[in-house]
Formats: structure tokens, sequence, C-alpha cells
């Protein structure tokens, strides 16, 4: 049974085996060299990584011609020269899970909002605004979600304080005794 | 009358949690609705990458504290992904009749609060009364009724005792005759299908477009179980039924609360052919490498949904970035459409039925 | 058939009590006047005029308006009370309330073992009055503060109104009115205008939202209420509660050793009894009719406001309610205070009966008081828009077709 017709067919509920090397095998056959890195690692998961100008591309042909309606996630990590938003999409009807890992410049973190493909993307984008201050064009609302609406920090970067860096302080040093 | 706004909550008697619903009413039918969270966000995901890996299944556990086990269970699959270790069979096999334990005791817990929201107290008091029973057996099988830090990464932490199977099977037992009950004080009343049905529809393609998952998405019609399309530890050897709604009218509170309902028996089912099929002997925990260092992602069927664990590891002894994706998070924003056209009467119905648990939507 | 123990009539009771207290003083004043030569007259003028038929009657009255209220409030509420809390605790599967006089701290054989759940409970109610008494009556500040105070006020007292056309059994009664059954339907309408003043004057969403709820239930299922009755004063003629009561009092049919007696329940009125239950449930605000003061959405509803005792009037006052209904339902469909055996027993020249009405009333009111609790404790509540549509589209229509019913059974039966 070919991807495709495995990707048309109704809910059953069931993983569909080998389809996560077909999927891996269209993605490479449609986006190329744009697309890097593209392995199977488990047996429904595919990963990949792609840049950040070519997410909504990626993502549209994902959704449409492949079917994968779902979006699981979509988490923002910092690591220190770059961020990274990597984006979980499932497929209902067969059970595959791809990995996108998209690329950001450390210095200018913007990417394109998915939201107009799967509303779900909302409570996430606003969510990675509010704890890592990656900002995601064309979402309508971008507010802060999870902590107060005025507060000024992006909590979850590595360059804001961290619990060990605080501790074993006394206060008589905090106030600038030894 | 004008539009208003109207603040369901912070304090609510009937909001399950501390998160704040504001509808904008027209009279007495919503026209509008917007949730805030965040009252209870602790800062989850900054404290997991200053713990080692084992010592955040102590936090994990606490995320929703109602359904400890299936959380520290996400997060122990994620790491051991990440870490390419393999859990022996019969740790398998302990994870998973922990794992049916505690969702039996999670959905009781939902339909002890769903009760008294539309006013049936009395099913309060005994789907609590059931509920310590579960709570006995996975207090037998892990030492503690709540956050239990059972699983580990690499197995769970203890054996189950002798004559386990046995207990539970006659705490089943009872527990399926109950179930009797329940259905005549819930699903036989007139008044309870005036309440819930027709109220909070959602369709299908509005359900998997907002990120909807788990009860309240095969409510709607759609054969999704995490159990059964992405199996892991031992569910492809345990043969059940996802709860799925058939019928036309599927999609609103009646619907969600048969759903959640009938997997009560739809575990118990499991439970039995577990302690048939479990190995009487053998390994259940392997030792973790301290460090590590990759990717890893697991998705399971919690309670609620699916929550999805992603962890990073950089040749640290604790994680890089754990992200925790919590189902009653995204199911929070598809509520505007659940509650659009519904009577501000019906709010309480709607969101007891989606089953919210504030710890883990707000991490 | 039985005979009141109150006999014949409260005012003729009270007034042997006020007569002798009124000897008592007079035998003081005149010993009085007697030691003290010159007040002779006016104290003996002032004791005749004691003893005088107005004093007396004024003394008499106020005390059998006590003896209604303290009857009604001491007695039946805290039984009532007490009841509820047990019935729905054993329907929940747990013990329910058990603090009772022996658990008190200064018997010596509780010094070792606290605390001591061994009794029924009855004392619950009184310590939880005691608990509302003494916590503190916040205003809201922004309350229309003279509505705020009077509206528990007038919820009470519209309800007390009831119980003094209300009889408890053919000689425990304050004012036997000719329009008996009017006057209490009367005082039971009253109710929403002091909930709605109450959910108004707090100056709050949530109450505004309670009290404009509850009183669209009130009024529409006042009018089933009523039409109800119109069916019944078909049969019964008069809208005397006595007269109802010895109407039914007679045997339907004889089955041997026990005979079905004339209730109007076992009439064609039987499909006034359901509307008028059900309505009554509904005037009553009780589960499943009780969204005015739904917790789950409301809070508290129209009484969220209220704290310590005035919470304590308002709550209560919903038990007393229920007592009402509940005896008059009695009244009109289940024969009232007429009962089966009948005994009587000589003290010397007083004759006391063993079986007597009251004995009678009180179990018809409190089992049907029973019924509705255990109805209420059973099923979810209804939707206000749920309510509003039963109570005009379908007990209006079936209180049409009882009122046809009970006409026609008029023109046939004679």
């Amino acid at each position: 049974m070919s991807a495709d017709t495995a990707v048309r067919a109704a809910y059953s509920g069931r993983p569909v085996p080998g389809v996560a090397e077909e999927i891996q095998a269209q993605l490479v056959a449609r986006f190329r060299d744009r697309l890097r890195n593209a392995k199977v690692l488990r047996p429904l998961l595919v990963h990949a990584e792609i840049d950040r100008k070519d997410l909504v591309e990626v993502c549209t042909y994902l959704k449409e011609a492949l079917a994968f309606e779902h979006l699981s996630c979509i988490s923002a990590v910092d690591w220190k020269d770059r961020f990274e938003c990597v984006y979980h999409v499932t497929n209902w009807h067969n059970g595959c899970q791809v990995q996108l890992n998209a690329r950001i410049p450390y210095d200018e973190p913007r990417i394109d909002s998915v939201i107009g493909l799967w509303h779900a993307a909302d409570y996430h984008e606003r969510e990675a605004w509010d704890l890592m201050g990656v900002v995601f064009e064309g979402h309508p609302k971008l507010e802060r979600i999870l902590l107060p609406k005025d507060f000024k920090f992006h909590p979850l970067r590595k360059d804001f304080a961290q619990e060990v860096d605080r501790q074993y302080i006394s206060r008589r040093k905090l106030k600038g005794g030894k | 009358m004008p539009e208003f706004w109207v603040n369901m909550g912070p304090q609510h008697p009937m909001t399950h949690g501390l998160w704040n619903m504001r509808v904008k009413v027209d009279g007495e039918t919503i026209v509008d609705a917007e949730p805030e969270i965040g009252y209870l966000h602790r800062g989850y995901e900054k404290i997991m990458e200053v713990r080692e890996f084992q010592k955040n299944v102590v936090l994990t556990d606490r995320l929703c504290y109602v359904s400890s086990i299936t959380w520290s269970h996400a997060y122990c699959l994620a790491v051991e992904r990440m870490m390419g270790l393999e859990v022996p069979e019969r740790g398998q096999w302990l994870r998973l009749i922990s794992l049916e334990l505690q969702r039996i005791a999670s959905h009781l817990m939902w339909l002890a609060s769903y009760g008294p929201d539309l006013g049936l107290l009395t099913g309060l008091l005994w789907a609590l009364r059931e509920r310590e029973l579960f709570l006995d057996l996975i207090q037998l099988m892990s030492g503690a009724r709540m956050n239990q830090n059972y699983p580990r990464i690499g197995g769970v932490r203890n054996d189950i005792p002798e004559k386990f199977g046995a207990m539970s099977m006659r705490s089943i037992g009872h527990f399926l005759k109950k179930l009797k009950d329940y259905e005549a004080l819930f699903q036989d009343s007139k008044v309870f299908h005036l309440r819930t049905e027709g109220v909070g529809k959602i369709s299908s393609k509005d359900a998997i477009d907002w990120g909807v998952t788990g009860p309240n998405l095969r409510a709607c019609g759609v054969d999704v179980d995490l159990r059964r399309l992405d199996p892991y530890e031992t569910y492809e050897e345990v043969e059940f039924a996802p709860q799925v709604w058939k019928g036309a009218d599927g999609g609103d509170s009646y619907a969600r609360f048969v759903c959640r309902f009938n997997e009560l028996r739809e575990s118990c089912r499991i439970l039995e052919q577990a302690f048939d099929k479990v190995p009487s002997t053998g390994a259940y925990r392997v030792k973790p490498p301290r460090r590590a260092e990759g990717e890893g992602v697991a998705h399971t069927e919690d309670s609620r949904g699916e929550a999805l664990f992603y962890v990073c590891g950089d040749g640290d002894d604790r994680p890089y970035r754990v992200k925790i994706r919590s189902p009653v998070f995204c199911t929070m924003a598809a509520t505007p459409t659940l509650l659009r056209g519904n009577k501000l009467a019906d709010v309480v119905a709607i969101l007891g039925s989606v089953d919210v648990c504030v710890g883990e939507m707000d991490k | 058939m039985s005979q009141p123990l109150v006999a014949p009539n409260l005012f003729e009771v009270c007034k042997v009590l006020t007569v002798a207290i009124l000897e008592l003083v007079r035998i003081i004043l005149e010993g009085l006047g007697n030691a003290i030569p010159p007040l002779h007259d006016p104290l003996f003028g002032l004791a005749a005029f004691l003893l005088g038929t107005f004093v007396v009657t004024v003394l008499t009255w106020i005390i059998a308006m006590t003896v209604i209220l303290l009857w009604v409030t001491l007695f039946n509420l805290l039984t009532v009370m007490w009841i509820e809390r047990k019935i729905y605790s054993r329907l929940q599967d747990r013990y329910g309330i058990m603090i009772s006089i022996w658990s008190l701290p200064l018997w010596p054989f509780n010094r070792g073992t606290r605390p001591t759940h061994k009794g029924t409970g009855y004392l619950q109610n009184v310590a939880d009055g005691v608990k509302l008494l003494q916590k503190e009556n916040l205003t809201p500040a922004t309350a229309d503060s003279a509505m705020f105070h009077i509206s528990p006020v007038l919820i009470a007292a519209s309800t007390l109104m009831i119980f003094v056309a209300l009889p408890w059994s053919s000689g425990f009664y304050v004012a036997r009115l000719e329009f008996g059954l009017l006057f209490v339907l009367a005082a039971f309408s009253l109710a929403p205008f002091g909930i709605l003043v109450a959910g108004w004057s707090a100056n709050n969403k949530y109450t505004l939202v309670g009290g404009l709820r509850a009183a669209a239930q009130l009024m529409s299922y006042g009018i089933p209420l009523i039409l109800a009755v119109i069916a019944l004063v078909f049969s019964t003629g008069s809208l005397n509660l006595f007269d109802i009561v010895q109407q039914q009092d007679r045997p339907l049919v004889e089955l041997g050793l026990f005979s079905i007696p004339a209730w109007y329940i076992f009439s064609p009125q039987a499909l006034g009894f359901v509307i008028f239950s059900v309505a009554i449930v509904a005037e009553m605000e009780r589960i499943p009719f009780d969204i005015p003061e739904a917790e789950a959405e409301l809070v508290e509803g129209w009484t969220t406001e209220y704290s310590g005792m005035r919470f304590g009037i308002v709550f209560g006052f919903k038990w007393l309610r229920m007592i009402a209904g509940s005896a008059l339902i009695a009244i009109l469909y289940l024969g009232g205070w007429s009962g089966p055996v009948f005994a009587i027993v000589y003290a010397g020249p007083v004759a006391i009966p063993i079986f007597p009405e009251e004995l009678y009333f009180l179990l018809k009111v409190w089992v049907l008081c029973l019924i509705f609790i255990w109805i209420s404790w059973s099923v979810p509540r209804i939707r206000i828009d749920q309510i509003l549509q039963i109570g005009w589209k379908r007990l209006v229509p079936y209180s049409l077709l009882a009122i046809l019913i009970g006409a026609g059974a008029r023109v046939v039966w004679g």
C-alpha cells in the first residue's frame, strides 16, 4: 500500500507499518537539500532539520499532501548560539509523527507562525513567546499566557538566572557583605 | 440587556482548579469566551533543567496530581528514548498495570467532580468511595496514594507484592458491579440527559484543528487512542477497545461523558489481561547511564489526552531542555469554540465534561 | 375518627395559661391592696381590668402565636433539618451528623475518648445555629443598605405568615380563616419579592442573576400551583382548610378490616396532586429546581453576600417553606390530620387521645419531606430555561386539563 492511499484512509486507529520510511522518502523527494539530516528515529518517528524560511512551505506540504492534521507541540530551545523551534506534527490516520527542528539565529528570534494551518499553534506559540521570547510573525494576538501580563523577562532563556545561581548565598552576602 | 463580561473564577467552587474563565454574555447566551490561565504556573521547565534526570520524576508527578503515574511515565519514556535504553519485559508490564490503575483513579476523580457540577452531590461521595479501592491498590504497589514517585528511568521503583493480582481482581470485580449503580445515577437520569445532550458541541474537524485529544476527541467520532495508534510498553499485547462515539450526534458533553465513563470498563479489562500475562519473574529495572546527550520525544495517552515530553540533553547529568505538552492546555484553546452559543448555566457542565486539571495546564 | 390533642382550640388552651397567670397577678395585687389601705381602690380596679376580656384576649393571642412559632421553628424545623442531613448522608453511604448530648465534654465518661460520635446528631443543627450567630455580619460597601437588611426580614415574615393560617390539627391553629387556602397561597407567593430585592440590593452580578432567575422560576410555577388548587376547589366547594380536611375524613371503599379513606389523591384530583407536588418542589427551590441557589455556577446565588445569622435566616426559611409546602399537600390531598385508629384514655376529667390528630399530621408532613429530600439528592439540577419550559409548556396545560377533569367530575358525580 503506498503512502498516499494509507494516508487517505479513514481513521483506522492502528499504526501502518513502514509508513515512516515512506514519509521520509516523500519529504526528501519534495524538498531535497532544504531538508537536512532527515532520518527515521523510531518506527513511527521522522526527524528533519529545516531553516526557518522553509517552515510554512514544509508544514503546508505535510498538512495538505500528507494529511498531517494534528499539531502536537511547538517547543523553543535555547542553544546559546541559536534558537531552535521544534515542531511535532502527528498524522492521526497512520500514527506517524514528524519532528521538524527549525533553526533561528540568536540575535533575531523571529519565525513565521503556522496558525493559518493549525489553530492549535495559537497557545503553543504564545507560550514560546512568553517563556523564551521567540516572536511568531503572523500570530494575531501574541501575548503572555502563563506569566503575568506585565512580566518583563523571558525566563526559559539560558541567560535568565538559574536556581543554582542563587543557592547558598547568605543574606549578609546578598546585602553586599562577605 | 447589553453584553458584559462575567468572570467565572479564579475563586469559584466548581472550576476545579485555579484559572479564570471570562465569558461574554448577552442575557443568558454566551457570545465569546476567553480563558485566563497561568495562576498555577510553577516554572517546571526551568526547574527541571537544574535537577538530575531521575530527580525530575518527583516533579513530573505533581504536574497533574490526580494522575501522577501517567505523567512521570511519559517523562521516563522520553528520557529512555533519548538514552536508547530498553526496559525489561516485567518492568513494562508493571508500568502498564500502574498506568491503568492510575487511569481508573483519575477518571473516578473526574466523575466525582462532575456530579456536583450538575447538582448531583451523591455522585461525589459514591465515586470517591470507589476511588478508595484503587488508591489502596496503588498504595500497595508503590507506597503512596498520590504523587507516588513510582516510574524510574529504566523501569519501575519496586516490585509488586505477592497476591497483588488476586487482590486487584477482587477490587475490580466489586467495582464493575458498582458501575451499574453509576449508570443508574447518571445515564438513566432524564435530567442528566437534559443537561448534557446537545451542550458544548464541537465538530471533529474543529477538534482536530484546535489540538483536542483523548476522550474529548473520541467523543467526536475520531478513533484515535495513542495506546493503539503508537503503542508503547506492552499495549500491543493486550486487547481493548478505545471508546469512540458511534453515531452522528457526537461531540457534545454527553458523548464526552460516555466515552470517558466507558474507559473505566476498558481499563479493568486491560488489567485482567495484564495480571494473566505479566511474567512472574524477571528484572523490572535497568540502571540508566548517568549522563546523556541527544533528543527524545514520547507521546502517551494520559487520562486527559495526548501528553508529550520532548527532552534534550547535552552530555550533562541533567536535561538541557524539557518541554511538556499538556492536553488540557490545548483543549483550553478550544473552549471558546465549545462555549459559544450555549447558555451561561452550561459553562460548568461543559468544562466539567472536558476534565480540566490545572496543574498540567499551567506547568 | 381521631381527636386533636390541643382541644378544642389553641386559643382556649392558651387562655387557661393566661387566666392562671393573671389570677396569680390578681391575688398579688389584691393582697397588696388589702395591705396598703390608701391604694385599695386603684389596685382592685387594676386587677379587675387585667382580668377583663381585653387584656386576657390580647395576652392569649400573643402566647398562642409564640407557641405556634416555637412549634414550627424549634421543633419542626430542627427535626426536618435533622431528617434531611441524616437521609442524604445515608444515601451517600456515610453516617451523617452524630454529635449528640452524649458528646458534650462535661460528661465524666467522655474524658478518655474524644470526639464521641455516638449519638443521633439532633443537636448539631442547634450548634450550627449558634455558630452562625457568632459570625460577623458583613454588609458590602456598595450594597443598598436598607434593602439589603430588609430582605431577610421580608422573606422570614412572609414565610411565618403562612403558619398563622396553617392548622396542625382541628384544634392546633392560630386563626381559622374562611379563605384560609387563599391566604396561605398568597403568603407563599410573596417570596419572589423578597428574593428579588435580596438579589438586587447586594450589588453583585452573581446575586442579581440568581435573584432574577429565582423570581422567574417562582412566578412561573405559581401559576400551575394555583390552577391545580382551582381544580381542587371544584370538588371541595370551599376554601376553608378545615372543611377540606373534614370532607376527606370519610371512607371511600371498605375492604373488610381496612378502608381506603376518601383522600383527594384517590379521586379524579390525582393529576392535580402530581402538578401541585411538582410546582411545590419548584416553589421550595429544591434540587432539581434549585438553579437560583446553584452553588456550581453562582457561588450561592442570591444569598451570596449574606453572612452570619442573616444567612441563617434565609437558609433556614428554605426548610420552613418545605414544611409549609408539605403541610399544604397533606391538608389538600392526603386527608390532613385524619387517621384510622383512635382510642381515648381518661386522666380524670381530661380525655387524652392515644393517636391524636397532630401525630398523623406530623407523620404525613415528615414523610412528604422525606420524599422531597430523597428526590433532591438523587437527581441533577435542571437549567433555568429548561425549568421555565417545563413550567409553561408542560405544567400549565396539564393543570388546565386537571381543571377540566375536576369540573367534569363535579358535573357527573354531583
